[in-house]
């Protein structure tokens, strides 16, 4: 499984992917967790908000920071 | 001002009864002023911006995109201008947007537009403009918006300025998907409730701040005191709002408040409405970022255009509304 954040660098993109790599810890997942921040990288993925969490190449979560709880949730129902 | 009526009589309620500032002259107006503009602004807010999410959950980015590189630039900088107001705007997705709108085919006139009026028009100063000063300023403030979106983008597309934009932005081709993440409707009032929370709390403390001033303003402030530098007849002063604006757009939330209790001390309307569209159109962080995608010349031309926009709509009004 390959779990990213991409985001442009700014504080909202950073503080996802804070919360998703606490998510994967609490699930006890080993998977790492990526950050990129080459925003073409997100419009290649058709996406046009920042930030995008994105589990196996598809983005799951755009345009906004959800809480750990609910990051949770979308990684479990996309693994 | 009907539907505000029982927020009145609360706001009455707690300054006369709860705080016991009956008698107290200035103060008593002062908190009472407070009290009612923070409880109607909370409330006008949660309603609007969970509507417009819900609208918006219906037309993410990806499908205005889809709609847009289907019409002609005329229709396109119109739609474009529109569809900006209930696209929520942080800076931080001012590059993809750009390089997605771009890259898929949408005139580079056409995406301009749309980067003036997203950030612009939006509905947390639509509400704060519909609270304080009511639902004419509002009104003009959305269509003087629209206006100055169209009218930039289509100046810009008319320049032929595709050689200032960063080489690598025209060598990636995508292709043009209206593909999002489908959701339900118990999912659209989910993110629709969460996103509502997560803006209120972002803005909060900006609005009571900028409503306690305003409060003191209100209160204590002499009637005809800034009429003086900020009247309608001093020509300088619709220029220098929209300089003061530039650098002040994180905070607009907060200036709006401030800036209505300025207007009641004398500063004319046009430049009120100058220096808010200033404060959300023209903001320092989003021309920084978006030296990544296109070079310093047509970022200049871009806040240029939009800045000139802005003071001819003061100076309109200023003109106007005298």
């Amino acid at each position: 499984m390959k779990i990213q954040v991409l985001g442009s660098g700014c504080k909202t993109c950073k503080k996802l992917f804070e919360l998703t790599t606490q998510a994967i810890k609490e699930l006890n997942l080993t998977t790492e967790v990526e950050y990129i921040t080459d925003l073409q990288k997100i419009v290649a993925m058709g996406v046009m908000q920042s930030p995008v969490l994105a589990i196996n190449g598809k983005p799951v979560l755009t345009g906004f920071v959800a809480d750990v709880k609910k990051i949770k949730e979308i990684i479990k129902k996309n693994i | 001002m009907g539907i505000f009526y029982p927020i009145k009589l609360l706001a009455n309620w707690l300054t006369d009864v709860v705080f016991r500032l009956k008698d107290a002259g200035i103060l008593r107006e002062a908190v009472n002023f407070f009290i009612y503009d923070t409880i109607k602004i909370l409330i006008l807010l949660s309603v609007i911006i969970f509507v417009v999410s819900i609208i918006r959950s219906f037309l993410p980015p990806e499908k205005i995109r889809h709609i847009l590189t289907r019409k002609n630039r005329f229709v396109g900088n119109i739609l474009a201008a529109i569809f900006g107001i209930i696209t929520p705007f942080c800076s931080c997705s001012a590059v993809p947007l750009f390089l997605g709108f771009v890259e898929a085919g949408v005139p580079l006139g056409v995406t301009f537009s749309f980067l003036v009026s997203s950030p612009m028009v939006n509905e947390v100063a639509l509400v704060l403009l519909l609270g304080l000063f009511g639902w004419k300023v509002a009104l003009i403030y959305i269509a003087s918006g629209l206006i100055i979106a169209t009218l930039s983008g289509l100046i810009i597309g008319k320049l032929k300025v595709e050689h200032l934009v960063e080489s690598f932005v025209f060598k990636h081709q995508i292709k043009n998907s209206a593909a999002g993440i489908k959701m339900s409707w118990r999912e659209r009032f989910e993110s629709a409730k969460n996103y509502t929370a997560g803006i209120i709390k972002k803005v909060w403390p900006y609005i009571l701040i900028g409503i306690g001033v305003g409060a003191w303003i209100h209160g204590y402030v002499p009637a005809d005191f800034l009429a003086k530098y900020a009247s309608s007849d001093k020509w300088y002063a619709v220029p220098l709002a929209v300089a003061i604006g530039i650098p002040l757009y994180s905070n607009a939330a907060g200036v709006i408040p401030l800036v209505s209790a300025l207007t009641e001390k004398g500063v004319a309307m046009g430049t009120t409405l100058a220096f808010m569209m200033s404060v959300t159109a023209l903001s320092l962080p989003e021309f920084m970022i978006l030296k990544k995608v296109m070079k310093l010349k047509l970022i200049i031309i871009f806040a240029g255009v939009v800045g000139i926009g802005i003071m001819f709509t003061g100076f309109l009004f200023n003109a106007i509304l005298k």
